[in-house]
């Protein structure tokens, strides 16, 4: 079952579940990402890729992997556009993840201008990953408005606080046709392993991975990790244990007929 | 009264030296430094009265090593917790107070470290600050850049491979006046991925011109808090204006800046009292304009051409590292700056404990770079240095002695949108 296990954003198809955030950056988090995580998605700030740098974020990744440039910076949906379409310039491709942030304290993200900016950016060809707080609401707006999966934060970015908003995210999850990919907060392998049972289709993180003593080990915990969430989803037993296990005498086991 | 700022220049004329010596000496003689002058924008806020009555109150003798104890146990750190940590009595628990910073440092910033320089167009000054180097008084070599010599300025220092760049003037709006910086912006804007300002503080309208010019952070200076002694030390100009000058931040937000950046220079008054207003300055804004981003700078008092006796008294290194840790631990989201007035060894130690941003390729003379570049003695004028620097480390020196210490540099985090 696992080998036609695909997670499909946008028509393109990915085999890891596993995106490395953006956040903290160095050349050594990138190369541990791709190769101990199985990283096949790296999200780049366009803020940072629009350099003249020595070591240019850019050329550091690796064939192969799909660019996901992000509106980081971004205030609000004017802003977050004007970042797409550079990212697009610079050659970033067509994905793009949305962040807009009023809030430079716990850089929360915007949600009503996240739709805005999702709506815009869906209708230039834009395979748009819009990173929000989990609300129901607004995740349907986002489907309507054209997006490509929706990033719900599992607690404040770069806390590695875990799924603080776990119940949240299991209703995007039982309700939302496209891929939830928990975003944000994420900071042991256990929490991205117990996202993933509850049905999550992938896991972004990137402090847990950038602030471990052994980068390359932390990476390859993840991807152990994911997987076996993943798999603990795909065969039931995640829902089960976790959101109405069944007695084992029926409680209706008095009915005749 | 006991000053080491003082300095006669044998330059001056005889009413020139006079006029020195009666402000120096007469309190009747200065202008009222709470009082606008007239031009000055004056904005409806509270945060003044915030930072103050928190200020003022602030008595950090009474704190004691179980409330230092407390606070490091703190989640969130408090601002009484904050007040905690800059007292004395956490001077024993620094090693403390660095691994709790660096864990906030780390999960905010990675380990990445951002650099930048400045580049100083102009050192006229109408001010007499009886610390600074441009002093009104004190007798140095004036320049002004024409924006040919500002260009060349650029190019040196982005084929440095330098992407932010801070202009900087003395506070003279007669010779440097907003048109002039405003152009120096675009020109900026050619050169740079990010453009900083720190300049005398202007109103609204000139941060929106400004801003429109290319310019998207502005840093101010308070230099002290305590307004009394802020009074003694400003005697002439107006900078001499304390509320006009608290209040430059907030018009630059409203001006549509991104960003601003504050400090007082530690060793003018009480630093434990300084730090708190900074701080408070930093906090009390970002809860009314949550978007804006804050950064925190740290100066430390240093030696001028005519006055190699000044110095930051009672702030040491030991002082200056509690007063950085516990911004990062109070407010672990903003920049903090330290500039190359710092050892190299100290700012070494520092990026990898608390501090995000530092300077490289420094110069705070005025048409220099080329020379202190590449060693070329073009010939040309050049204008005095405001004061001595102590880091002055290369761009490429400093990108290879970051990356030694296993941190990554970055040059850019930055669109202008």
């Amino acid at each position: 079952m696992m080998e036609q296990d695909r997670l499909v954003i946008g028509g393109h198809t990915f085999t890891s579940r596993f995106i490395l955030g953006s956040g903290k950056y160095s050349m050594k988090l990138i190369e541990a990402a791709v190769r101990d995580a199985g990283a096949q998605i790296i999200t780049l700030a366009v803020r940072r890729a629009n350099t003249k740098e020595q070591e240019s974020i850019l050329d550091y990744i690796p064939e192969g992997v799909t660019l996901l440039p992000n509106t980081s910076g971004a205030r609000n949906a004017e802003e977050a556009v004007r970042i797409a379409r550079l990212a697009r310039e610079l050659g970033c491709g067509d994905f793009v993840k949305i962040e807009i942030m009023r809030d430079t304290k716990y850089l929360l993200p915007d949600n009503q201008e996240t739709v805005r900016a999702t709506e815009i950016l869906a209708k230039e060809g834009f395979v748009v990953m819009p990173y929000m707080y989990p609300d129901l609401n607004t995740a349907r707006d986002l489907v309507n408005a054209g997006a490509a999966a929706v990033m719900p934060l599992a607690s404040p970015i770069g806390s590695n606080k875990g799924l603080a908003t776990r119940e949240f995210i299991q209703i995007l999850i039982d309700e939302i046709d496209l891929p939830i990919i928990v975003d944000a907060g994420i900071g042991r392998p256990s929490q991205a392993c117990e996202a993933m049972e509850m049905g999550a289709a992938a896991i972004m993180a990137n402090t847990a991975l950038a602030t471990a003593g052994d980068l390359p080990l932390m990476a390859a915990a993840f991807r152990q990790a994911i997987e076996a969430g993943r798999k603990a989803y795909l065969s039931g037993l995640g829902r089960v244990l976790t959101r109405g296990a069944s007695a084992s005498d029926p409680l209706t086991g008095f009915l005749r007929n | 009264m006991e000053n080491q700022f003082y300095v006669d220049s044998k330059y001056l004329s005889p009413e020139a030296l006079a006029r020195k010596h009666r402000l120096e000496t007469d309190p009747s003689s200065r202008a009222d430094h709470m009082a606008y002058l007239p031009g000055m924008e004056v904005i409806s806020s509270d945060v003044c009265e915030k930072v103050m009555s928190q200020m003022e109150a602030y008595d950090y003798t009474k704190y004691t090593a179980r409330d230092v104890r407390a606070a490091l146990d703190h989640e969130t750190c408090s601002i009484e917790d904050f007040k905690a940590l800059l007292s004395p009595a956490a001077e024993p628990f620094l090693e403390r107070m660095a691994e709790r910073a660096r864990r906030e440092t780390s999960r905010h910033f990675g380990n990445t470290v951002y650099l930048f320089t400045p580049l100083y167009i102009a050192n006229y000054c109408e001010n007499y600050c009886v610390y600074c180097g441009f002093n009104c008084y004190n007798h140095i070599s004036r320049m002004k850049l024409d924006m040919e010599q500002i260009e060349h300025e650029m190019a040196v220092i982005a084929g440095s491979g330098m992407e932010e760049i801070l202009i900087l003037t003395g506070e003279s709006r007669a010779q440097s006046d907003v048109q002039y910086i405003g152009e120096a912006c675009k020109l900026a804007r050619k050169y740079f991925r990010m453009v900083g300002l720190e300049i005398y503080p202007v109103n609204t309208d000139e941060y929106r011109y400004l801003h429109e010019c290319g310019a998207d952070y502005v840093t101010v200076f308070q230099e002290t808090y305590d307004q009394a002694k802020y009074e003694t030390l400003h005697l002439l100009g107006h900078k001499r204006v304390w509320p006009y000058r608290f209040d430059a931040q907030e018009r630059a937000l409203l001006g549509g800046m991104r960003g601003v950046a504050f400090s007082a220079l530690l060793g003018l008054s009480d630093f434990r009292k300084d730090a708190l207003a900074s701080a408070l300055h930093v906090y009390y804004l970002q809860r009314k304009y949550p978007y804006a981003e804050m950064s925190l700078s740290c100066p430390r008092l240093r030696p001028i051409i005519n006055n190699d006796k000044i110095n930051p008294l009672d702030v040491g290194e030991r002082q200056l590292c509690q007063i950085l840790c516990a911004y990062r631990i109070f407010l672990p989201y903003v920049g903090i700056t330290v500039s190359s007035r710092e050892s190299a060894r100290f700012r070494n130690g520092i990026v990898k404990i608390a501090a995000t941003k530092i300077s490289a390729g420094v110069s705070t003379g005025i048409g220099d770079h080329e020379t202190k570049y590449t060693g070329k003695e073009d010939g040309a004028q050049k204008g005095d240095e405001q004061f001595e620097i102590d880091d002055a480390r290369s761009l490429e020196t400093m990108y290879q002695d970051m990356s030694g210490e296993g941190l990554q540099p970055v040059l850019n985090d930055y669109v202008y949108v």
